[in-house]
């Protein structure tokens, strides 16, 4: 495209020819405000806030748009005389008068000095900038939006006023809405804390979470507006190394390797499932895992422990066991929670100096500095009441326990029920195993023990092995472990299975099956059922046969052998039928 | 529930066990382990699945005087070996026909699946198929060639080696 | 030098043994060259007394097919085993207890009750059955009892060898003759066929697929055959892969399923069991509901399983014994 050279104050610049002004102004640093501009959407002009006086050499001018009005060589833009201002003041004390008052037109009015528009205010809280329609055509593609009737009676409507069927509910009208007339509301309740403060992802495309590896955005493409309309894309115009790749799609390769390592984890537990703690009904009480997120110094509120109202809280309390030692949910102990919820009672008191309460039913404080810790705790004034929390409620029986969270628990030291009115509730949650812990190790041919969690070989003489050569376990999805202990036991099975790919060798099963040619008849009973395949039908004999390598010793085919040719080495029929004997016979 | 067998007329029933190695043997050391007591009645034969259990140890077994079989296995879809207890369970389904037609109680064979951490199972699976088969009472089946019928002789006991085929065919 | 003597004797059996060795045809010829007959009650006109007069050992052989189960058969064969050097037991009955040893699934009171009372085509108004004993006129009729289990030959007196087959195939009972008469027998208590299954002789084994897989298992009366293929592998239950071979597998060609008259191989202890194992591994459904399904397209497992073989078996019969009444 041709260029071309203009002046913006004075300032000369040189654009691309039938470029807008408010784009080459926004260059040169020069502000120019608006109000209906989105720099993804073709300007609409509808609010005329951009206005400026353009002129040519020759002594024309004319008040003109800056966000849609084309640039030509010899152009010349003024933003600030005094007939420029005059225009947007006008246009902006109109449009204040047909709506009622909002901080985004009062942060306008305040810049040109306006204090209220002479007629009043009305009531439209929508000043029909055309954003939600805009953004709605022309990035998302899904047109559920637009103008409709005309005059006094314009508004922003669906087909008919009627649900709009094209609508995909991503949510970019409500996001471009300056107003806030357009409302994106969660009606399925779903448990979001604090969610100004932004806890999680709220775009489609984000970094996972904070600190993640790589720490690079990702497209979840369930929500992602382009892989429903095929618009959008805001993100790849955005980025200047443009490095978004839209079709990047998800490989699968296949490794051949000698052992496997299952690493998978834990899952946290619901805490909703505790009903009479309230989790998801109070928004300030929450779990270990979000408390975590607000400390951390690169979250949501910078480090600082803030209920939701934005205040700082006087009264924490730290429930322990929620979801272990429970006969109702897990019955086992999760072994973490007492430690880290003490290291979450002595950082949220650091930084609030809030009356801590600790309930706890045992203190579980083994391991190098972790009893001394409680100690220290202790002196730190955090109060520990050993009871199992009963209840927690918003419901003030006394003025004491208004607008509080009032937590009721049996001190069992003292023998009597406590109500303790706390600003903030902290949920130590329990570890489980993870939701697809059954069909993950099924995939491995390994077995889970009784809490879901993958069994090991040898609770004491092989912690990291399984019953599956080759697969071992490192972590909490063998069962709940802090850090300490997960990295110890990674390292053990690294190294197991380091020794068994190093080896050079494997040692096998001696118990495999054989067949005794003289007495086979090649009946093909036994190469039907072999899982390992480990019985060919010879082409010149056609007798079966057992690859000693392959077969790993179950016997199977032995039992269903019509004529006993086939015989387990250490297993055989009649080793079997002496056993029978032997425990029939002499006892 | 346990009670030691010091009472000399009560029938104590024999039961013989086939446990596959990787699960229901497992579960059984487990319930050693942690303890748990059950009755002394069933002993443990270890076979490295419940596929090489071929029916015709259930009928030796029934034949040289025990008074019911127990079969564990892992559960469905959790063999060690992949399918091994899937055969079994077809070859216990079709058995099961043949006994009814012999006459013998449905409840002196079983076929549990129990896995690797079900040690309480174990405990229970025993208790229970004892206390059964103490009320089917015994067996009673190499009696049965003693019982001189009409015009019967009292059947040529075989040599023992030969006890076990039932005579060689 | 007199020829060897030889005995043949029936107990209960239906006379396919004695067809059987009619069956060597001109070769009866030769077998009569070489051996006298002594005691053939189907065919030659001796008597027991003449039996009861002989010495002890002077038979050299005995072919005694059927299975036993009335005291006269016992008395029989216990004074066969007196006479005779060698017993062999000749036929399914006698190896292994045969078709009349299906009986045991029943007692002997249902055998009678059955023959006698609810036949509808014995008219029995006076509700008599057999006895023992009957007098009438002066003269005293006796019959042999009844037992209430039917019993292979080995389970009543010592037998040396076994002639299996049902009949016995003729090539084999001319092998056994042979080494008989040549001296050149195995070991004692040997089968005298190949210890083989049958499918090492069938002409249809190479068109089995590799994975034998059965849904349902089909009876040879309600389903079409192809007459190349395995019948196994078409759902049949041929019992070839289960029986020894020797007999040329003539009711395959005849596009029949094996019955398994041969009996099992060595190694095999119960017969219908491991059939029973072999056929059940082979279904293919997993779940309870349709391996139930596939079992019950077998009509008859036990009869199907143990069609010659119950008495043989490690449970030899059904049921608990009731000791009745004197008849």
């Amino acid at each position: 495209m041709a260029k071309v050279t203009i002046k913006i104050d004075s300032q000369p610049i040189e654009v691309e020819e039938n470029s807008y002004v408010l784009d080459a102004a926004r260059t040169l640093g020069i502000d120019i405000p608006t109000l209906c501009h989105y720099p993804y959407v073709t300007p609409y002009a509808a609010c005329r806030i951009c206005s400026v006086e353009a002129r040519d050499s020759k002594g024309w001018s004319k008040v003109v748009t800056a966000c849609n009005y084309p640039v030509w060589d010899g152009l010349e833009i003024c933003t600030n005389n005094t007939r420029v201002l005059g225009a947007r003041r006008i246009n902006l004390e109109m449009l204040m008068s047909r709506s009622a008052p909002h901080p985004v037109l009062q942060r306008l009015a305040d810049q040109l000095g306006i204090k209220e528009p002479r007629w009043g205010f009305g009531d439209n809280t929508c000043i029909l900038c055309g954003l939600c329609v805009r953004v709605c055509d022309e990035v998302v593609g899904a047109h559920a939006l637009t103008f409709s009737e005309r005059g006094i009676f314009r508004k922003v409507s669906t087909p008919y006023d009627q649900e709009a069927d094209d609508c995909i509910l991503c949510g970019a009208c409500a996001k471009v809405c300056p107003t806030g007339h357009i409302v994106f509301e969660d009606v399925e309740q779903r448990n979001v804390i604090h969610k100004e403060f932004g806890l999680g992802p709220n775009a489609a495309i984000a970094v996972p979470f904070r600190q993640s590896i790589p720490n690079i955005p990702k497209i979840d493409t369930a929500q992602c507006i382009h892989f429903t309309t095929g618009g959008c894309q805001v993100c790849s115009k955005a980025c200047p190394k443009d490095c978004i790749n839209f079709d990047d799609v998800e490989k699968s390769e296949e490794i051949d390797v000698g052992a496997i390592i299952l690493a998978t984890g834990f899952k946290p537990f619901d805490a909703t499932r505790m009903k009479r703690y309230g989790y998801g009904r109070y928004p300030n009480v929450i779990t270990s895992v979000e408390c975590e997120m607000m400390n951390n110094a690169s979250g949501p509120t910078g480090g600082k422990v803030l209920l939701q109202n934005g205040e700082v809280p006087r009264a924490i309390g730290v429930v322990h066991c929620v979801g272990s030692r429970d006969a109702a949910t897990n019955r086992y102990c999760s072994r973490v929670c007492c430690m880290y919820s003490l290291k979450l009672a002595h950082l949220v008191k650091e930084r609030t100096s809030a009356e801590v309460y600790n309930f706890y039913i045992d203190m579980r404080t083994p391991g190098k500095g972790y009893e001394e810790f409680y100690e220290r705790l202790m002196e730190e004034h955090v109060h520990f009441i050993r009871g199992r929390v009963a209840e927690i409620s918003d419901w003030a029986l006394d003025p004491s326990e208004e607008g509080k969270l009032t937590i009721r628990v049996e001190d069992t030291m003292i023998g009597a029920v406590r109500r303790i009115p706390v600003d903030m509730v902290i949920l130590s949650v329990g570890l489980e195993a993870q939701a697809d812990a059954d069909e993950v190790r099924r995939m491995f041919n390994i077995s889970c023990g009784k809490e879901g969690w993958f069994l090991e070989r040898h609770p004491k003489l092989a912690p990291v092995s399984t019953f599956t050569d080759g697969v071992f376990l490192a972590g909490a999805c063998q069962g709940p472990k802090d850090i300490p202990d997960s990295v110890a036991q990674a390292g053990a099975a690294a190294a197991e299975a380091l020794a068994l790919v190093d080896c050079g060798y494997v040692l096998i099963e001696p118990n495999t099956a054989g067949v005794d040619a003289d007495q086979c008849s090649g009946c093909r009973t036994c190469s039907a059922i072999c899982p390992y395949s480990a019985i060919t039908i010879l082409s010149d004999t056609l007798l079966a046969q057992v690859n000693e390598a392959l077969c790993k010793g179950c016997g199977t085919c032995v039992a269903a052998c019509p004529s006993g040719a086939l015989q387990q080495k250490h297993f055989t029929d009649e080793q079997i039928m002496q056993e029978i004997k032997g425990v029939l016979n002499y006892v | 529930m346990f009670e030691k067998p010091s009472d000399n007329s009560r029938f104590e029933p024999r039961i013989v066990a086939f446990f596959c190695n990787w699960c229901t043997y497992t579960a059984a050391d487990l319930a050693g382990t942690a303890r748990m007591s059950y009755l002394p009645n069933a002993r443990v034969i270890r076979i490295m699945c419940s596929g090489r259990l071929d029916p015709q140890f259930i009928l030796a077994a029934l034949r040289q005087g025990a008074d019911g079989v127990l079969i564990g296995g892992c559960h469905p879809g959790d063999c060690h070996y992949q399918e091994g207890n899937y055969k079994t369970l077809r070859r216990i389904a079709l058995l099961k026909r043949v006994l009814r037609d012999f006459g013998i109680e449905p409840q002196r064979v079983r076929l549990e699946w129990i896995a690797a951490s079900e040690g309480d199972k174990v405990q229970h699976v025993i208790n229970e198929m004892t206390e059964q088969i103490r009320t089917l009472g015994p067996l009673r089946l190499e009696r049965r060639e003693m019982l001189p019928a009409l015009g019967e002789q009292p059947v040529l006991l075989e040599e023992e080696a030969s006890a076990v085929g039932g005579g060689a065919l | 030098m007199s020829k060897p003597k030889v005995a043949l004797y029936w107990c209960s059996s239906c006379g396919g043994c004695e067809e059987a060795v009619v069956d060597l045809a001109e070769g009866i010829l030769d077998v009569v060259a070489a051996v006298d007959i002594v005691f053939w009650p189907v065919a030659l006109d001796f008597k027991k007394s003449d039996v009861e007069a002989m010495a002890d050992g002077e038979i050299t052989l005995s072919l005694i097919n059927g299975a036993i189960r009335s005291s006269e058969q016992e008395e029989m064969v216990h004074m066969l085993r007196r006479k005779s050097q060698l017993v062999i037991a000749f036929g399914s009955c006698a190896h292994m207890g045969g078709i009349p040893g299906l009986a045991n699934l029943f007692t002997r009171q249902n055998v009678l009750d059955s023959s006698y009372h609810e036949s509808p085509s014995t008219p029995n108004n006076e509700h008599v059955e057999p006895q023992v004993e009957y007098s009438a006129n002066g003269h005293r009729l006796t019959l042999p009892s009844l037992w209430e289990t039917v019993k292979t030959l080995n389970q009543v007196i010592a037998v040396d060898y076994y002639i299996p087959g049902c009949p016995p195939p003729v090539n084999i009972i001319k092998e056994a003759l042979g080494a008989v008469l040549q001296g050149k027998l195995p070991e004692k208590g040997s089968v005298l066929a190949p210890d083989v299954p049958l499918c090492d002789e069938c002409k249809r084994r190479e068109s089995k697929p590799e994975q034998i897989k059965i849904d349902s298992f089909k009876r040879p009366h309600l389903a079409q055959s192809d007459p190349e293929q395995c019948l196994l592998a078409q759902g049949f239950i041929c019992l070839g892969p289960v029986t020894r071979k020797g007999c040329g597998a003539v009711c395959v060609e005849g596009n029949m399923p094996c019955t398994g008259c041969m009996g099992p191989t060595g190694r095999v202890l119960d017969y219908g069991s491991k059939a029973l194992s072999a056929f059940a591994s082979l279904i293919s459904a997993n779940a309870d509901d349709e391996i139930e399904k596939a079992a019950a397209t077998i009509a008859d497992p036990t009869g199907t399983f143990y069609r010659y073989s119950l008495p043989a078996s490690f449970l030899h019969r059904a049921g608990h014994v009731k000791v009745t009444g004197d008849k």
